[in-house]
């Protein structure tokens, strides 16, 4: 049965507020979630106050501030700061993200941030994803043909095939959307999730592929793709502006006009 | 992984791969039918729905063998027939669905597929028993 509820172990307290200094004026406060596997205590919000005049304009700005000036003892990945490593995904305000592109000032009042939902807790902000992980790989995200390529140059794609992958290539794996998903909340164990299915029709959509068959035919499940009910959190929730759902909806299409 | 992990699931005391779990059993191939049906029988279902629910407005306050007359003349005799089984199918379908959103373990929402298809099946022989008793009464 699905789990509504917190186990007794992850419910949340309230953790410790580090103050800003005196003279600061422009004070904002951000909400951290904070667990660490090495003392077996329950998870809390620590609660930091930043002087934003002294920060720079991003989220992730004022964590890499916390953790080099306030407590370096929170935890979270980040990489290349600009949006297209997606280290950085988390929710923040209550929508998944990335802290690199979130700018401060898009939220009101104090700035509660949380690991990607639903996903088992390494330390702090950082989520284990390697289910995730296997499902991309599940679904061997690379180019498959038999054909060789020409002796004397690339493979070739026309500019419409090109245009197909639009919307799909851009995508940066940062799992904001599959951990947005309520679907993949309850059956995450055999639903492949929106980012591992874009990806999937991100290569049955390029003409150079030569497995679309192939492909279609692992797709086809009640589980893997069908538990998919455009529910549209994952559009929603997209950094990169990106629509998992239509490329899902695309993938069920192709399904209906071969199999039906 | 250390006893407390707190969002510690199942899997994790498992020393199968992360992939091992996600290919598990192979795709199942199927679905596509179940998903289309869905979508055509709600379609279906709209001007189904509009006629009966018109059909029994125009029918407000009529005595009980006018009612009976009307669904057994052979017109509405076909489309309740088709009204009732489209609804049932619709139905058992639609909380298929929801049985394997909600329902662990699997032995748990087979048992409760089956329930819900039986109850669709005795349903919806029951109503289209019924119209056709009013229509050959007729």
């Amino acid at each position: 049965m699905a789990t509504f509820t917190l186990p007794k172990n992850s419910t949340i307290g309230t953790g410790q507020t580090y103050k800003a200094e005196a003279d600061a004026t422009n004070v904002r406060s951000f909400k951290i979630y904070r667990w660490d596997p090495d003392t077996g205590d329950n998870p809390r919000m620590d609660t930091y106050e930043i002087d934003l005049d002294k920060c720079g304009p991003m989220v992730l700005d004022a964590l890499i501030k916390i953790k080099n000036e306030v407590d370096t003892t929170l935890t979270f990945r980040r990489s290349c700061r600009e949006g297209i490593c997606g280290s950085c995904s988390m929710n923040i305000d209550g929508l998944n993200t990335l802290a690199c592109l979130k700018p401060i000032e898009d939220v009101l009042g104090e700035i509660r941030i949380n690991p990607l939902p639903h996903m088992p807790v390494v330390k702090d902000l950082v989520p284990d994803l390697s289910q995730i992980y296997a499902q991309l790989t599940s679904i061997q995200p690379w180019l498959k043909a038999d054909t060789a390529p020409p002796p004397d140059s690339e493979r070739l794609q026309s500019k419409e095939e090109r245009a197909k992958l639009d919307g799909l290539w851009e995508c940066i794996l940062c799992f904001c959307c599959t951990t947005a998903c309520p679907s993949y909340w309850w059956n995450g164990d055999r639903y492949l999730g929106p980012a591992v299915l874009l990806q999937a029709y991100r290569w049955i959509a390029d003409s150079r592929d030569e497995y679309t068959g192939e492909r279609l035919d692992q797709l086809q499940d009640p589980f893997r793709l069908y538990r998919c009910h455009t529910i549209m959190n994952c559009a929603r929730t997209c950094p990169k502006g990106l629509n998992p759902a239509e490329a899902i909806g695309h993938i069920k299409t192709l399904l209906v006009e071969r199999d039906r | 992984m250390s006893e407390n992990f707190p969002s510690t699931t199942a899997h994790q005391t498992r020393l199968q791969t992360p992939l091992g779990r996600v290919r598990q059993n192979g795709s199942a191939k199927s679905g596509t039918h179940h998903w289309w049906m869905q979508r055509v029988t709600s379609i279906a279902l709209l001007p189904l729905m509009l006629w009966f629910v018109f059909g029994l407005a125009t029918l407000a306050g009529a005595p009980y063998e006018e009612i009976a007359r009307w669904v057994g003349k052979p017109f509405n005799a076909v489309l309740m027939l088709l009204l009732t089984g489209i609804g049932f199918y619709h139905t058992a379908s639609g909380l298929q669905v929801v049985i394997e959103d909600y329902i662990r373990p699997e032995r748990s929402a087979m048992v409760a597929g089956l329930l819900i298809r039986g109850a669709c099946w005795v349903l919806g022989l029951l109503a289209a028993l019924s119209v056709l008793r009013l229509a050959v009464a007729h």
